[in-house]
C-alpha cells in the first residue's frame, strides 16, 4: 500500500490532537469568563443584551434553560420557514427564485435549526443570496450555538454541589457566536477564499465556452457561509454538490482547512470539559475513544475503497470523487463527516463502496458521539458514559458514581430514551418507506443498495448529520415530512433527557474519591466504553445492515450487478 | 412566553449579525485581497470570459482535450454526481461505453486501459482536472487532428508536463491536470 494512504490522514490528526489543548483551554476561559476580549465585541455583547432585555446575572434551573432552549429554537424555525415561503419578496434574489414549497420549507427550516443541514433541494436553482446567508447561515451559528449550550449545562450539571443553577442560557449563546464561531469563521473564511472559494453577489454569469457552447456559472456569498458549515458541524453546501463543488471546495488545502473544521471544536470541547471536571484526564479518555473509533472507521474505509470491484472491474472506483482529492481524501472525508455529525460530502457517498458507505452508516448510527457535533457529539457521549458507570456498577455491586455524582434510576432512564428513541425512529421509519410505494419510488438504485439509501436517509436525519445517499429523491412531500419529524425526535429526544438529567444531577452532593471508587480516568474505563458503544450500536442495527451494505458487498464480491 | 419574546429580539440581533454584518465584511475582504479568486476565477480571452478556471467544460471536438464525463453534462444548475453505487448496472453500461468510445477515438490498442477518470463521472459533475496519463493518451489524436509536425507535437508534450499541478505543500491531494487552461494553452501552440 503506497504511503500516501498514511501521510495525509496522519497530517491532519496529528494537527487536531496538538490544537486541541490550545483550542480547548481558550473555550474553557470563555466560559468561565475569564477571557480578555476585544471592546468592541464586549461592547456589541452588551448592547445585545441591553436591547432583548437579558439580564447577565440571571441564574437558570433546568427547567428555565431548557423552555428557553425550546423556545429559540421554535422561534428560529418559524422565521427560516417564512424567509423561505417569502422569498420571492426579499432582495438579493437576482436569479428571481419563487417561493419555496411548504413541505421543502418545513424540512428545510427544521433541518437547519436542528444542525442537520439535510437538503432535499439544490442551493443554487432554489435558495435567494438572502435566505442562503440571513436565514440558512444565521442558523448554522446558532444550531452550533444551541448544542454548545446544552453541553454547558450539563457539564455544570455533574460538576457544582447541590446547586439548581446550571448558567444562563442567553448569555451561553450569545458567548458561543461572538467569542467563538464569529472569529473562527472570519480566519476560516479569509484561508478559503485565498483557495478560490467565491463571495459574491452578483447575477449568475452566462459565458460561451472555447467550443462555442453557453453555460451558466452560478455565483453567491459562498466562502462566508461555507467557513461555518463546516466550524459549526452544520455541512449545509452553499451548492448542491456541497464540498465537492470546486467553487466551495477548490483545493486540496482548501479540503484540508475544512476537515480540520469539522473536528476542532468537538475535539477542543472535550479537552475544556476535562478542565471543568478538574481533571484533564477525564478529557483526554473521551478524546482517546473517539479518535480510536474514529481511526478504525478510516481503516476499514480505505482498505474497502481501494480493494478491487468485481463486478464493475475496478478498484478504487472514481465514480463520485474528484480527482483533486483522490481515493484518500475522499474516503477521509467520508469517514469524519460522519463522526462528527457534519454531513458535508466531498464525494458522493452513494458511489462508495458498500463497506466504506457502511463505515459511514454505522458512524451516523452510533448516535454522531465520535467527536459528534458541536456540543451535541459530547453530551451524546456523556450518555453513553453514564450507561457504561452503570453497567460497571451492576458488575461490581455497587451504586454507580461519575465524577463523586450518584448514577440513579432517573439518570439512566432519561439516558436509555435518549439511545432508543435514536435507534426506534430509524428502523421504524425506514422499515415503513421500505414497504409504501411513496417510499420505494424514490431510490434510485435497486437491489441492496436501493434499501441503503433508505436506511441512510433516516439515519442521517435521526443522527442530524445530513449527508446523503442521494441518488434517493427525498424532495418529496413524504419524505420532506418524515425527515423533518425524524430531525427534531433526534435532536430534541435527545436535548430534553440531558436536561433533566443536568437538572437532576446539578442538586446532588459530590461523594469523596475513595479505595472502591469506579476510576473513569484510566483505559479500563476507555475500553469499556468502547464495547458499550459498539454492542448497542451493533446489537441495534446489524440486521439492517445486513439488508443493505453487507448483502451488497456479498454479492458485489460474486460480480452482481442490479 | 416571555421567553419567546426574548428569542424572538435575540434571533433578530443575531440575524443582523451574523447574517448581513458577518457576510458583507468577508465580502469586502475578499474583495480587497482576492478580487480575482472571490469572483470565480474566470478566464478571460480576447476581451470575453469563456469561463472559469475551476469549473468543467463541455468538449467534444477532437482537436481539444476531454474533460471527465459529467454526470450534470458539465451544466452547473444543478451541480451532482451520478449517485449510481458500485453494484450499478447502469454504471456499468455506462463506463463500458464510455472506454470503447475513448479507445476508438483516441486510436488505442485494444490491450490498454482507458484511464478510470475517463470512465467514472465526478461528484460534483464539474470536476475541472484529469490526470496526466489521461491527458497523454489524448494527445496524438489532438496532434493528428491539428496536423501538428514533429517539432509541435514535442512541445505538446513538454506542455502536457508543464501544466501537471503537483499535490500541494508536496503532501496534499493528487497531481492533476486543469483542462481548460490546456486547451487555453494548446491553442497558443
Amino acid at each position: 500500500m503506497d504511503i500516501k494512504y498514511f501521510i495525509q490522514p496522519a497530517f491532519l490528526l496529528l494537527t487536531v490532537t496538538l490544537l486541541t489543548p490550545p483550542a480547548g483551554r481558550y473555550l474553557f476561559r470563555v466560559f468561565e469568563g475569564k477571557i480578555k476580549i476585544p471592546g468592541f465585541i464586549k461592547a456589541a455583547e452588551t448592547l445585545i443584551y441591553r436591547i432583548c432585555g437579558i439580564r447577565q446575572d440571571e441564574e437558570m434551573n433546568w427547567k428555565t434553560y431548557l423552555w428557553s432552549v425550546l423556545a429559540f429554537n421554535f422561534a428560529g424555525m418559524m422565521l427560516l420557514f417564512l424567509l423561505q415561503i417569502f422569498q420571492n419578496l426579499l432582495p438579493l434574489n437576482p436569479q428571481g427564485f419563487g417561493s419555496v414549497p411548504w413541505d421543502l420549507a418545513f424540512n428545510t427550516a427544521v433541518s437547519f435549526v436542528t444542525n442537520t443541514n439535510w437538503q432535499a433541494y439544490a442551493g443554487e436553482t432554489t435558495m435567494s443570496y438572502a435566505v442562503q446567508m440571513s436565514g440558512l447561515a444565521v442558523q448554522n451559528f446558532l444550531s452550533a450555538a444551541t448544542g454548545i449550550t446544552v453541553i454547558l449545562a450539563l457539564s455544570r450539571g455533574i460538576t457544582s454541589r447541590k446547586s439548581e443553577n446550571l448558567g444562563n442560557f442567553w448569555k451561553d449563546l450569545v458567548r458561543s457566536v461572538l467569542y467563538i464561531l464569529i472569529p473562527g469563521s472570519v480566519i476560516v473564511s479569509v484561508l478559503l477564499m485565498g483557495q478560490g472559494v467565491i463571495q459574491n453577489f452578483s447575477q449568475y454569469l452566462n459565458v460561451t465556452t472555447l467550443e462555442g457552447i453557453s453555460q451558466t456559472i452560478p455565483m453567491g456569498p459562498a466562502a462566508s457561509q461555507v467557513a461555518i458549515k463546516m466550524l459549526g458541524t452544520n455541512g449545509g453546501g452553499f451548492f448542491n454538490s456541497n464540498s465537492a463543488h470546486p467553487f466551495e471546495n477548490p483545493t486540496p488545502f482548501s479540503n484540508f482547512i475544512e476537515m480540520f473544521c469539522i473536528l476542532i471544536i468537538p475535539a477542543a470541547l472535550t479537552y475544556a470539559y476535562g478542565l471543568k471536571a478538574g481533571s484533564k484526564k477525564e478529557g483526554w479518555i473521551i478524546f482517546g475513544v473517539m479518535m480510536f473509533l474514529l481511526v478504525s472507521g478510516f481503516a476499514v474505509s480505505i482498505f474497502s475503497e481501494l480493494s478491487y470491484n468485481p463486478a464493475l472491474n475496478t478498484a478504487s472506483l472514481l465514480e463520485g470523487k474528484e480527482l483533486r482529492f483522490g481515493t484518500v481524501n475522499s474516503v477521509l472525508f467520508s469517514t469524519i463527516t460522519t463522526d462528527v455529525s457534519c454531513g458535508a460530502v466531498n464525494a458522493m457517498h452513494s458511489s462508495l463502496s458498500p463497506l466504506a458507505g457502511m463505515v459511514a452508516l454505522v458512524n451516523i448510527m452510533l448516535g454522531e458521539i465520535i467527536f459528534g457535533g458541536v456540543g451535541s457529539g459530547l453530551y451524546g457521549m456523556l450518555i453513553f458514559i453514564f450507561i457504561t458507570v452503570f453497567i460497571a456498577g451492576l458488575m461490581v455491586g455497587r451504586t454507580p458514581e461519575y465524577l463523586g455524582k450518584k448514577i440513579e434510576a432517573l439518570e439512566i432512564k432519561m439516558a436509555i430514551i435518549a439511545v432508543l428513541i435514536q435507534s426506534a425512529v430509524i428502523l421504524m421509519f425506514t422499515a415503513a418507506a421500505s414497504v409504501l410505494t411513496q417510499g420505494t419510488s424514490s431510490a434510485l438504485n435497486s437491489g441492496p443498495h436501493g434499501f441503503s439509501e433508505i436506511l441512510y436517509t433516516f439515519s442521517s436525519a435521526v443522527g442530524n448529520n445530513g449527508s446523503a445517499f442521494a441518488g434517493l429523491n427525498a424532495n418529496t412531500v413524504f419524505y420532506n415530512i418524515l425527515t423533518g419529524i425524524a430531525m427534531l425526535v433526534g435532536r430534541f429526544g435527545v436535548i430534553i433527557p440531558v436536561m433533566v438529567i443536568a437538572g437532576n444531577l446539578g442538586k446532588k452532593n459530590i461523594s469523596p474519591v475513595s479505595a472502591g471508587t469506579f476510576r473513569t480516568d484510566n483505559y479500563v474505563f476507555a475500553l469499556l466504553l468502547t464495547g458499550v458503544i459498539l454492542i448497542v450500536g451493533a446489537l441495534t442495527f446489524f440486521p439492517a445492515l445486513c439488508l443493505g451494505p453487507i448483502a451488497e458487498h456479498i454479492l458485489m464480491g460474486q460480480g452482481v450487478l442490479f | 412566553m416571555k421567553k419567546l419574546f426574548v428569542s424572538i429580539k435575540l434571533l433578530l440581533a443575531m440575524t443582523l449579525v451574523t447574517g448581513i454584518i458577518y457576510p458583507f465584511i468577508i465580502f469586502a475582504a475578499g474583495r480587497l485581497m482576492f478580487p480575482y479568486k472571490t469572483s470565480g476565477s474566470l478566464i478571460e480571452r480576447g476581451g470575453k470570459i469563456i469561463g472559469s478556471e475551476l469549473i468543467e467544460q463541455n468538449f467534444d471536438s477532437t482537436i481539444y482535450f476531454h474533460p471527465r464525463p459529467s454526470a450534470v453534462n458539465c451544466n452547473p444548475l444543478p451541480s451532482g454526481g451520478s449517485n449510481l453505487g458500485p453494484t450499478s448496472k447502469q454504471l456499468k453500461n455506462i463506463s463500458d461505453s464510455l472506454e470503447a468510445v475513448y479507445v476508438l477515438q483516441n486510436g488505442l490498442d485494444k490491450n490498454i486501459h482507458a484511464p478510470s477518470d475517463a470512465l467514472f463521472s465526478s461528484g460534483s459533475g464539474l470536476d475541472p482536472h484529469i490526470s496526466l496519463e489521461n491527458a497523454r493518451l489524448q494527445s496524438e489524436r489532438i496532434s493528428n487532428a491539428r496536423k501538428f509536425d514533429e517539432d509541435k507535437r514535442k512541445r505538446l508534450n513538454e506542455l502536457i508536463n508543464s501544466m501537471l499541478e503537483k499535490p500541494q505543500f508536496g503532501i496534499l491531494g493528487e497531481p492533476v491536470i486543469n483542462v481548460l487552461e490546456l486547451n487555453v494553452e494548446l491553442d497558443k501552440l
